[in-house]
């Protein structure tokens, strides 16, 4: 399909999840995430200020470049690793396409 | 003990959704006092994003956050609201007038006609580490937030945390504390830059002991806290003998109290019916991000209309009698109390 791209989210059970995102929509991860139904709460809707949008991005895509809001609230958050990042802070483009990520525990 | 609080419309949480509703129900007469657990009315915008434009407020093409609260506080003032900052709506009970009371965690006890719970996204809550018998410790070496200073002189004190609460806390604990050890996940801090130069100065000084790259996974003690447990990133543990453990990793929002109050929820908010947004407790209204419908959408304009179309009702509930006239402020000004 045109202007929408796949992705992979692995919830918190183990159990994956094949979403296909549109990205002319200017939607971010958690967006696609709490529309999708998956348990995401995006509580701070997109501020970077919550944590709840908590993943781990386990394909080897570029990323965009960490804002200090989005450092700032994995500094406070738990369970961060290397390849943390906040749903939130990531815009769904066409170089997300196959984007793979993991939900972090909260 | 404090003597009631009496009210037609008590309003818990004062962020912009209840501050304007003081306006709309001070229009029909109705008189309101807010409750808020934060020390200040303005909720979120003014705790945690003062500084930040909201763009989608009618009539303002851009506005901060804070200066929204500024200007909401201007409006409403002729109508006098009450608030009672700082304490938390903790319970609720209804008397046999058909009245309300709420009492607070300090013990003060508000009583109404009715209740709007304008709450967001609920009660602001220190983030608790995932330690896995924190809550035993809780009040017995374990504390979340520091209210005196002077509890913990000539104290052994260990501050886990990279924002600036842990920060500025390991700064003041230095004078007074017997020992301050700050453990943070990271080897840098990215609280303001002032703070991590000065606990920097006050670590080569010997004042704090900094201990990176690790974490305090585990809380050890007979009854009391005696030592916690530190794993660094490399995998390696230690302990250390303490009598405080202070985990300051920040607020998170917890629907918290309002839970218990017989409100039916739909996912994380109340659910309420759009025609007036009454909850199932005839009486106990909720409005802004905190409630739940099909089409919700969590925008401080939406909760602006809520609050207004929630007065209404309120005002049939009171005055079941009165014939309540609709007007515009354009014709007849605002007069206040």
């Amino acid at each position: 399909m045109e202007n929408t791209i796949q992705l992979t989210v692995i919830d918190r059970d183990g159990i994956s999840h094949e979403l296909v995102a549109p990205t002319d929509m200017n939607l971010n991860l958690m967006e696609v995430c709490k529309g999708s139904d998956l348990p995401v709460e995006g509580t701070c809707g997109g501020m970077a200020l919550c944590a709840s949008c908590h993943v781990y991005v386990l394909s080897d895509h570029e990323l965009p470049e960490q804002s200090d809001d989005e450092l700032d609230m994995l500094d406070q958050a738990f369970f961060v690793k290397d390849n943390s990042r906040l749903g939130c802070q990531l815009r769904m483009t066409e170089a997300f396409n196959g984007l793979k990520v993991q939900l972090a525990k909260v | 003990m404090s003597q009631t609080i009496e009210t037609d419309l008590l309003i818990i949480g004062a962020g912009p959704v209840g501050l304007f509703t003081v306006f709309e129900a001070g229009l029909i007469k109705l008189r309101c006092h807010l409750i808020d657990y934060l020390p200040q009315p303005g909720g979120q915008c003014t705790e945690i994003y003062p500084k930040k434009p909201i763009y989608d407020i009618p009539g303002f093409p851009s506005v901060l956050a804070g200066d929204l609260i500024h200007n909401l506080m201007e409006q409403i003032a002729p109508f006098k609201p009450g608030f009672t900052l700082g304490e938390r709506a903790e319970e609720m009970r209804q008397t046999e007038d058909g009245k309300f009371e709420i009492i607070t965690t300090s013990g003060t006890i508000h009583r109404a006609s009715c209740v709007a719970i304008a709450a967001g996204l609920g009660v602001f809550e220190p983030r608790k580490p995932p330690i896995e018998n924190l809550a035993d410790f809780e009040n017995k070496g374990v504390d979340y937030i520091i209210k005196e200073p002077e509890k913990f002189r000539n104290q052994r004190v260990v501050v886990a945390g990279g924002g600036d609460s842990a920060l500025d806390w390991s700064i003041i604990l230095a004078d007074i504390a017997a020992e301050v050890v700050l453990v943070h996940r990271r080897s840098s801090f990215r609280g303001a830059l002032d703070s991590a130069e000065k606990v920097t100065e006050l670590a080569h000084a010997g004042k704090i002991k900094l201990v990176t790259e690790a974490e305090v996974t585990g809380l050890n003690g007979n009854g009391n806290l005696e030592e916690v447990v530190i794993t660094f990133n490399n995998g390696e543990t230690t302990t250390h003998s303490t009598d405080y453990y202070l985990p300051l990793f920040g607020l998170s929002p917890k629907l918290g109290p309002i839970a218990n109050w017989g409100l039916n929820l739909d996912k994380n908010g109340i659910a309420v019916d759009t025609f007036d947004y009454s909850t199932n407790v005839p009486g106990i209204y909720a409005i802004g991000d905190i409630n739940e419908y099909p089409g919700k959408l969590k925008l401080i304009l939406c909760g602006f209309h809520e609050g207004t179309l929630m007065v209404q009702s309120v005002f049939k509930r009171i005055y079941p009698d009165a014939k309540l006239q609709f007007k515009y402020t354009t014709v007849n000004g605002v007069n206040g109390f």
